[in-house]
């Protein structure tokens, strides 16, 4: 033996071994990340993979079938309910298992485990809103309901069945990126997932904060101008003319209320709260048989969701020997949550309602062990929240928890040029509720009966659930558990000194905004308010009026209608804000003061045919001038406050313009002279023609060049890390007040449209694709159909098919 | 003939190695192939490095046909190589090459001339 070549060389071998076997920043250990045998090779699915299987698994109580289709959706046939949830949730692992992980570990808190200290913020946000108490609440309530934990347990052993079996190179490419394992799921994790959607749906349209704010420089009569409860183009869910029943509950505002609260104008100063995408909504839509060409009622729904690769929805069927249901699941939870059985379809929106208010908090001292309630010092329970870091020490945080619930903001948690200010948040959310029973009955429902009784205990978040049956009932319910508030209660923090601020009770759930079988033959939600004004209770919330007018203008004329019409409405890009805006800018536009190069820019304007399909410059001209038209009109005034306060919306806008052409907003208060609408307008104009000529300068003028959609990858949260795994510059139109409502990387998350005819014919798509993995053909397969607004038509397999030539493969489950 | 021996030898070995052990697996296949088989240290680091080269390079290869190139430009794209799929797979045998031949000649030193 040769010792010191031998040493050397070993050295060298062991140090390469090392330094490869290491993650360096954010580059993967790259031995393991190359090994063919280990790393990502692993994941390059073959174009030819087929995903037949024989799988013997413990926790099966029979034997079942999943067929895959050409698209690798699912059919799942199982001889027992507990089978069907257990092969979803392996199913679900199988094609999603990163995305699950990920996001219920979000939601959890426990983002830093992954992205390091970065994310210790992001964590605290969480925690301190209480999501993981919330699942935990919901949790035992599930636990009391015999059906629904078996399903549950079902659900989460087939999710371990295959982490269980999970190899190094099967691992989803994400986690060989970013260096971690999957944890094990638990039906507290399928809990979080639920609460999850609650805080993106149901936390974030309360304004109580911002409102605070402007509280402070505006009057409570000008509050009512600038953030109106009802919009005067308001085409409510419940049609207008409804007589509503008087109320059940009528809850008392107290005494001192209107001094000490509302007319209450200290300030707050806002910090970076957390606030959810406002453009989460959704349409939804229901035709009777009396307006179709077959006779039978057609359902459509497109939910609105930051969109991703891959998708929050994987497309399945699941057939039992009580339910035969087909549609969409949430990777995470049991049962199918949008879609369609042989007898019923369902869909759902957001039904944007505020149900979520803050309290200020004193605090007896810094230990924050006692708070100051109703005439002496309260104990609080304290909940001290561990947050592991990626390559960091481990952060303690403790959140008292008071009778309102947990204290989000206090001096531990704000930054640096906040107030002192402790804030308890009150959120349905954190009620004990079990959604997840709706979506089990929901699957199994027969008729309008079932419908309304599925529906009945569903609590956060609040959807719009609109329904038709094969017997040819149209009907939608906004269900949820919303609390009955005085006039303008919660719409500012409130006192948490005593008891008299606090919730007196909830709208009971039959009057709940509904309406079934009306006269004219369909009905709609798209996050609009649900009600005119003549419903008895005050019901703040982050409505969108613009897309309900655009689908009631369209469905009210049309008659004899196909799914094809329907395809064509869920894609249609007429703008319905323009279309009221328009006189108004073009009486208010002060022609004599343009140039030429200003006139071409009115010709795309005046031309244009109000669609904001791709191609359009005109939409582009619009959205430029209106923007700028509303800088200047409120710049001045809601940056008297800093940060700035939230401006009121453009349909306020437009409202607050058409009423009244000389309100005192218009002129901007910086300058010494007094501007007109004709000088918001024309200016606004001008200075639009600015950007505009810039961006025709880079040939980005047309629509879909301005604004540049893209999806994706899910954990890629700055857009800009994983753009490989994204499909970016879509050929789409669209914005958040168009029917087909695309932002950005924002929009339909999935189209359906069912007609429930003798045979049901029933249609879907989602920008995404049913396999998770990057390597995988079937990872964005779809995406090109969903921009080119084409559809799949969706197969309700019967066992009998079994033969068929759209089955590509089949997994056979056996009990071990 | 003994080079091609320990090339062979150390192809075997790392792959059965690859389906039980973590990757570093292909240091103990190419070390006890260096070990194995009597050759000079030049000799014994190429026929390691030449070995894994041909086993990464064709399984990546291999990997990478049948997956039409939908993972490796993505990969590629991200490491950042260009987007280039032909360098994604030198480089992957390269390293694998690089492991296995410092591990193989150290093996041929543990043995007495």
């Amino acid at each position: 033996m040769r010792i010191i070549p031998f040493v050397i060389s070993i050295v060298i071998t062991i140090a390469l071994v090392f330094v490869l076997n290491k993650k360096w920043g954010s580059a993967p250990a790259m031995g393991a990340f190359l090994s063919p045998q280990h790393g990502f090779w692993q994941n390059a699915e073959s174009v030819d993979e087929n995903f037949n299987a024989d799988l013997q698994l413990k926790g099966l109580k029979g034997n079942a079938q999943v067929y895959f289709d050409d698209r690798l959706v699912p059919h799942v046939f199982t001889d027992n309910d507990e089978d069907a949830y257990f092969i979803q949730g392996y199913l679900h692992a199988k094609f999603r298992l990163f995305q699950m992980d990920l996001q219920t570990r979000a939601a959890a808190g426990r983002a830093s485990e992954i992205a390091g200290a970065a994310a210790i913020n992001y964590d605290k946000t969480k925690r301190r809103l209480g999501m993981v108490y919330a699942a935990e609440a919901a949790l035992k309530e599930v636990e009391k309901d015999e059906p629904i934990k078996k399903m549950f347990d079902a659900y989460t052993n087939g999710v371990n069945a295959y982490i269980d079996n999970l190899t190094e190179g099967a691992l989803p490419i994400e986690y060989k990126l970013l260096g971690f394992k999957p944890d094990k799921w638990s039906n507290l994790r399928t809990a979080l997932l639920l609460k999850m959607m609650a805080e993106m749906l149901s936390s974030g349209t309360e304004d109580d904060l911002e409102y605070t704010q402007a509280r402070s420089v505006f009057s409570d009569k000008e509050m009512k101008i600038l953030y109106p409860q009802v919009s005067d183009s308001l085409l409510p869910i419940v049609p207008k003319g409804t007589v509503f029943d008087p109320p059940g509950i009528v809850p008392v505002k107290p005494t001192a209320a209107d001094s000490l609260y509302i007319g209450n104008d200290s300030a707050i100063v806002k910090s970076e709260w957390d606030k959810q995408d406002p453009n989460n909504g959704s349409n939804n839509w229901v035709v009777a048989g009396s307006k179709t060409q077959s006779g039978a009622p057609i359902l459509c729904n497109d939910p609105h969701l930051e969109l991703s690769l891959p998708s929050i929805w994987y497309e399945m069927q699941l057939t039992t020997p009580t339910s035969n249901a087909y549609g969409v699941s949430l990777p995470g939870s049991p049962f199918v949550i949008i879609g369609y059985n042989d007898s019923v379809a369902w869909g759902v929106t957001n039904a944007q309602r505020d149900v979520k208010d803050y309290y200020a908090i004193k605090f007896k001292d810094n230990s924050k062990k006692e708070y100051w309630f109703d005439g002496e010092w309260k104990p609080t329970q304290l909940r001290i929240e561990e947050i592991k870091v990626k390559g960091g020490t481990t952060v303690y945080d403790t959140v008292a928890y008071t009778i309102f619930g947990p204290v989000m903001y206090d001096a531990s948690f704000r930054d640096d040029t906040t107030k002192q200010r402790n804030l308890a948040v009150r959120w349905v959310a954190h009620d004990p509720a079990n959604e997840a029973a709706t979506f089990y009955k929901l699957n199994r429902a027969k008729n309008y009966t079932d419908y309304e009784d599925a529906i009945k205990t569903f609590t956060c978040p609040g959807q719009n659930f609109v329904f038709a049956s094969k017997a040819g009932d149209i009907a939608i319910w906004q269900q949820g558990k919303f609390p009955a508030r005085w006039d303008r209660q919660g719409m500012y923090i409130m006192p948490g000194e005593d008891s008299s601020y606090m919730w007196q009770g909830f709208i009971p759930q039959n009057e709940n905004p509904h309406a079934k079988n009306p006269e004219r033959g369909f009905l709609e939600s798209a996050n609009q308010r649900p009600v005119d004004s003549t419903y008895p209770y005050f019901i703040p919330g982050s409505y969108i009026t613009a897309r309900g007018i655009a689908i009631e203008h369209k469905l009210s004329v049309m008659n004899g209608i196909t799914p094809n019409d329907m395809m064509r409405l869920q894609n249609d890009y007429y703008n319905v804000t323009a279309e009221s805006f328009k006189p108004l800018l073009n009486k208010y536009l002060d022609q004599s003061r343009l140039n030429n190069e200003e006139k071409k820019f009115y010709d795309i304007w005046v031309n244009w045919n109000l669609y904001a399909t791709p191609d359009s410059k005109g939409q582009t001209v619009y959205q430029v001038w209106s923007d700028s038209l509303l800088a200047s009109i409120w710049h001045d005034e809601m940056s008297l406050t800093k940060p700035e306060l939230t401006w009121p919306s453009k349909q306020t806008t437009l409202e607050l313009l058409l009423k009244d052409s000389a309100s005192k907003y218009i002129d901007n208060i910086t300058t010494p002279q007094v501007e007109t609408i004709y000088d918001a307008v024309t200016e606004s104009f001008r200075n639009a023609v600015v950007v505009l000529q810039e961006k025709e300068a880079k040939g980005l003028l047309e629509w879909a060049k301005f604004k540049p959609a893209g999806i994706f990858h899910i954990s890629d949260k700055s857009k800009s890390l994983l753009l490989p795994f994204a499909r970016t510059n879509l050929n789409v139109g669209g914005a958040g007040n168009i029917i087909n409502a695309i932002t950005d990387s924002h929009g339909p998350s999935w189209r359906m449209i069912v007609q429930l005819s003798a045979n049901t014919e029933a249609y879907g798509v989602y920008p995404a694709g049913q396999n998770g993995n990057p390597g995988s053909k079937y990872y964005d397969d779809f995406v090109d159909a969903w921009v080119k607004g084409e559809y799949y038509s969706l197969w309700m397999m019967k066992k009998e098919e079994a033969n068929d030539k759209r089955v590509k493969a089949v997994m056979q489950f056996r009990s071990l | 003939m003994k080079f091609l021996l320990a090339v062979l030898l150390t192809i075997v070995l790392a792959f059965i190695s690859g389906l039980y052990l973590p990757w570093w697996g292909i240091a103990i296949a190419a070390f006890i192939a260096g070990a194995l088989i009597p050759q000079r240290g030049g000799a014994a680091f190429l026929s390691g490095f030449t070995g894994l080269f041909l086993l990464w390079g064709a399984m990546a290869l291999w990997i990478d046909q049948k997956n039409q190139s939908i993972l490796s430009h993505k990969i590629a794209a991200l490491l950042p190589l260009n987007g280039n799929v032909v360098l994604l797979i030198l480089v992957t045998a390269f390293v694998g090459a690089l492991v296995a031949g410092f591990a193989s000649m150290s093996g041929s030193f543990l043995r007495a001339r």
